[in-house]
């Protein structure tokens, strides 16, 4: 099998300045609507309690949603996640909330959501010690049972949404420092550029769908980051050797050949990590979802930045042969270019 | 050319046996076992317990797979739930005699399921996640500001005691948060009150200036001195909760400390939180008390007479009893500190105590009527008190004392970590709070290993039928990738959660990529007209440093993670950072070393599995040509 049979290169740099346009145009977009719409971030970033129950029958979000609003708890999420009996309710803390008025609130909306299944919670104690609110109804039945609390202080918030920052900003350095000494300054802007235009992307498309952005989404987020370059990396190590063993090639010839003859490798290679990606979208259930969604995004949008974006910003801040061909020792031409002796 | 010296053939073989042994724990699954661990702060095991809880089973006919002590409890591992319960019982019968007052803690348990010479390779299975396990995870904060407070008023105290020594008049003393001014009515006095502070307390740094009239010192911490306060109240405080959570009898407590003021609590299989809260949260106390002498009362503890009127009756540590007042001297809150170390004179173990200003007043008051007798420091815990130590009062006391005589260092340790047990350093304050279910833990594993299975059977058909043979190397490549990442993370004891096999699934996702470009690269030079052998020699030639730049970009970002992510990230990006540094090792040197051993030793080799290589030129043979093995074509 060999899915690419391209007889010439594509002329892809020709075509540079409308997909650089259209890269312009997505990314303004996905600055407009973080701008305008912006994250909606999780518990684990703004602070509050996250309650998962399950019903035993199809829960009703919408009445759920009402009952509890009744309780005038501020603004209350009320979701399904996984299955349609799987119900996640956010509430907010304000902060300064004591652990113990915490608890009592979970009790309170628990206690709620139980009697609007026309059931009485009892605090029982299971066989294993287990000391938690049970919800039986009239016939002995459990119509909603808790499977999850948690408590987050928006402390712990904040300090996230700072690492992460910081962790964004030390990979955006190091990856630079580390191109610009593999290959030369002007690759290290067009590479990060790219990728910044990847993770913005991505950032949108959460803004856009308003889907949730957690600790595990961020750390998709940064981990695209890593392997978007990856992509750029590949791409610029074709184009230094094209530079050296072609000697009679335009900038422009080179990074065409260069794209082109990565092409197999790009697809194969992308198509393999979104197989796995998808396998976690299938079967990761509720707390991969985000993960796998944002890995997606990020693999689509990585393929496309590294080709038409990357290579295009390297070309207008205008590689030359020179460029590479300096930064590297005479000893490191490869042996089999037929010009090698042309090296005066 | 495609040929390994042996010694590269004996790394892979090595590696491979490595990678089996250690991942082969993780597959044997959990037995029901029994644990004994200490339930008192003031009691001790040591390894004589482990005979002794087999002589227990022995008598109760029980058989254990084995007894072993490790850290500071005894586990037995049994074969079903049955014998684990009966094994509890008779245990918990045998070493509590008396079930009001439980001397040890009997807890149900579970432990590896893997065979003996396993673990005695260190070969452990790695820890699974609250996520996976379930169980209560509580993020606490220390309050660091009230720990250098108390250290600030203490020292108030002891500059105070100092100048009055001295005779140096000063206009007040006064602590504003953690720095602490002194006031004097002339420059001498001040020099004088300076040198002497700045000799007597080297952990403050004092500034002088004037204010009106009056000439005044401002000392503050000096940030090595505040630096030591705050790792010495962390210390402190992960001594104490680990003390109360061996209480509640779990499997494998994770007490750790984040960053510089943070303490994680992680209590697998725990599901009662309001329980766990109520233990860690509790406090015990330490309280001084005079022994009483009295006639009556040495009748009263050799069991002959009544205790006499406004005293009890107490256990030493050695188990004698002891007739204590019941009027408490001094209680823990004024305790500042306790430190095991040596007497500058006889150079005997000892612990050195230091009380606040306070504190410092009564003892001094209480000594000086009462040297010559005796003093017993209790411990309470769960309402019940024990004697730690009633050391004989040589003489009047002050803020700082020692307790010396008869003591070994290991003693010496002990002693000053009850007197410190009883009390937190700094509060603690929980910041974060989790709770997962079991049925949600076993769920999630299943969900993580279902999305791996899945992937990597995507990637390996794929790969196979692409690249034909060059991909069943591949694949192989992923396998062994897989192995020898999760052996390092077993050998490691990494907590595996999900986001951890998350990142296991991206990574082989990922490092399908190196494999990709040497296939693409092979193929490449083929078309290209070079011969098998030169093919796969330049195509893993040229690869090669294509995967190691993208590797170290992809590297920096994992780094990154690592330094900087907390919790879920960081699970993440240690799994993420090994798979990209076992992934190079797999990805070139193994699948390099199963080529070499299939095509290395053929010496006219015409052609190789890899797929169909197409080429530009030749495009109408190439449906020719469609057969597995592609024809090599002579050179132009």
């Amino acid at each position: 099998m060999e899915f690419f049979r391209i007889r010439r290169d594509l002329p892809l740099m020709r075509h540079a300045l409308v997909f650089n346009i259209i890269s312009a145009v997505t990314f303004l977009a996905a600055v407009f609507f973080l701008a305008t719409r912006g994250l909606h971030f999780s518990i684990e970033f703004t602070g509050g309690i996250v309650m998962e129950a399950q019903y035993a029958k199809v829960a009703e979000v919408d009445k759920i949603r009402t009952r509890l609003d009744e309780l005038k708890l501020g603004e209350i999420q009320v979701q399904n996640f996984g299955s349609t009996r799987d119900v996640v309710v956010r509430l907010p803390a304000p902060p300064g909330t004591k652990k113990d008025e915490q608890t009592a609130i979970v009790e309170r909306v628990f206690t709620t959501m139980c009697s609007a299944e026309g059931g009485s919670v009892t605090p029982a104690t299971t066989e294993k010690g287990e000391k938690r609110q049970i919800c039986k109804s009239a016939d002995g039945a459990e119509p909603v049972r808790q499977q999850r609390v948690d408590f987050v202080g928006p402390q712990v918030g904040r300090e996230l949404a700072v690492d992460g920052a910081k962790a964004l900003a030390v990979v955006i350095v190091g990856i630079m420092i580390y191109l610009a000494i593999r290959f030369e300054w002007k690759f290290a802007v067009a590479a990060i550029i790219a990728n910044l235009h990847d993770v913005i992307i991505i950032l949108g498309f959460f803004a856009f769908f308003q889907w949730e952005f957690n600790l595990t989404v961020l750390a998709a987020v940064l981990a695209v980051l890593g392997y978007s370059v990856n992509e750029s990396v590949v791409i610029f190590d074709r184009i230094r050797e094209a530079f050296r063993r072609y000697r009679k090639m335009t900038t422009h010839e080179v990074i065409d050949h260069a794209i082109t003859s990565t092409m197999s490798r790009t697809i194969i290679t992308h198509g393999c990590t979104q197989a796995m990606v998808l396998s976690m979208l299938i079967f990761g259930g509720p707390t991969l979802h985000g993960f796998a969604i944002a890995l997606t995004i990020g693999i689509l949008f990585g393929i496309y930045s590294s080709v038409f974006v990357a290579a295009a910003i390297a070309m207008w801040l205008g590689v030359k042969r020179e460029d590479l061909i300096k930064a590297t020792p005479a000893k490191d031409v490869d042996p089999d270019d037929p010009n090698a002796g042309a090296v005066v | 050319m495609n040929r390994y010296p042996a010694w590269k053939y004996a790394i892979i073989a090595i590696a491979l046996l490595v990678g089996l042994i250690y991942t082969l724990p993780n597959f044997f699954g959990e037995a029901p076992a029994v644990q004994v661990s200490s339930a008192k702060a003031t009691l001790k095991l040591d390894a004589s317990m482990a005979p002794r809880v087999e002589d227990i089973l022995t008598k109760a006919g029980l058989k254990a797979d084995f007894v072993q002590f490790e850290g500071n409890s005894v586990k037995a591992r049994f074969g079903d739930l049955d014998a684990q319960r009966k094994a509890k019982d008779a245990i918990g019968a045998a070493l509590n005699p008396d079930p009001a007052d439980p001397s040890y803690i009997v807890a149900l348990n579970l432990l590896s399921r893997s065979p003996h010479w396993l673990t005695s390779v260190r070969a452990l299975p790695m820890f699974l996640g609250l996520d996976l396990r379930g169980g209560v995870y509580f993020l606490m904060q220390v309050d660091m500001k009230s720990a250098l407070t108390k250290k600030a008023e203490a020292l108030t105290g002891d500059i105070r005691t100092l100048l009055r020594d001295k005779n140096l008049r000063h206009a007040g003393i006064t602590r504003d948060a953690n720095n602490v001014e002194v006031r004097f009515r002339d420059r001498e006095t001040m020099t004088a009150a300076r040198n002497l502070l700045t000799d007597q307390l080297p952990d403050l740094l004092w500034v002088d200036g004037q204010d009106g009239s009056d000439f005044k010192l401002s000392g503050s911490l000096k940030p090595e001195a505040q630096k030591r306060v705050q790792d010495s109240a962390i210390t402190q405080n992960i001594t104490t909760l680990h003390n109360r959570v061996n209480e509640l009898g779990v499997a494998e407590p994770v007490i750790q400390q984040q960053g510089p003021d943070r303490v994680v609590v992680q209590l697998p299989g725990v599901q009662d939180t309001a329980k766990a809260k109520d233990i860690i949260g509790r406090t015990a106390t330490l309280e001084l008390r005079m022994v009483d002498d009295s006639a009556e009362a040495i009748a009263a503890a050799t069991g002959s007479g009544p205790v006499p009127f406004g005293a009890e009756r107490y256990v030493e540590r050695g188990g004698a009893p002891l007739i204590v007042k019941r009027q408490v001297v001094l209680t823990g809150d004024n305790l500042i500190d306790a430190q095991p170390g040596f007497d500058q004179q006889t150079h005997e173990p000892n612990v050195n105590l230091t009380v606040d200003a306070k504190g410092a007043r009564i003892m001094q008051d209480v000594t000086r009527e009462n040297v010559g007798k005796r003093m017993a420091i209790l411990l309470f815990e769960k309402g019940k008190g024990e004697v730690v130590t009633a050391p004989v009062i040589r003489s009047e006391l002050g803020s700082r004392f020692q307790i010396t005589g008869r003591m070994t260092t290991a003693e010496a340790n002990d002693t000053a970590l009850l007197l410190r047990a009883g009390s937190l350093a700094a509060p603690m304050e929980i910041i974060e709070e989790k709770t997962v279910g079991p049925s949600l833990g076993a769920e999630n594993i299943t969900k993580g290993f279902h999305s791996v299975l899945w992937g990597f059977a995507a990637i390996a058909a794929f790969m196979c039928l692409y690249y034909l043979l060059f991909g069943v190397f591949s694949t192989l490549a992923l396998g062994f990738n897989l192995l020898l990442l999760l052996a390092v993370l077993s050998m490691l004891q990494a907590t595996l959660s999900l986001p951890g096999i998350a990142a296991i699934a991206l990574t082989l996702g990922m490092a399908i990529d190196a494999n990709v470009l040497i296939n693409e690269r092979v193929r490449e030079e083929l078309r290209g007209g070079a011969s098998p052998q030169v093919a796969i020699h330049t195509g893993y030639e040229r690869a090669w440093a294509t995967i190691l730049d993208s590797n170290v970009t992809t590297l920096i970002a994992g780094l990154a993670l690592l330094a900087f992510g907390s919790g879920p990230i960081r699970g993440f990006a240690v799994v993420h950072c090994l798979g990209i540094l076992t992934s190079m090792f797999s990805a070139v040197v193994f699948s390099r070393g199963l080529v070499n051993l299939w095509y290395g030793r053929q010496k006219k080799l015409k052609s190789v599995s890899i797929g169909q290589v197409w080429k530009p030129d030749a495009g109408t043979d190439a449906k020719a040509n469609g057969n597995a093995n592609a024809k090599v074509p002579a050179k132009t």
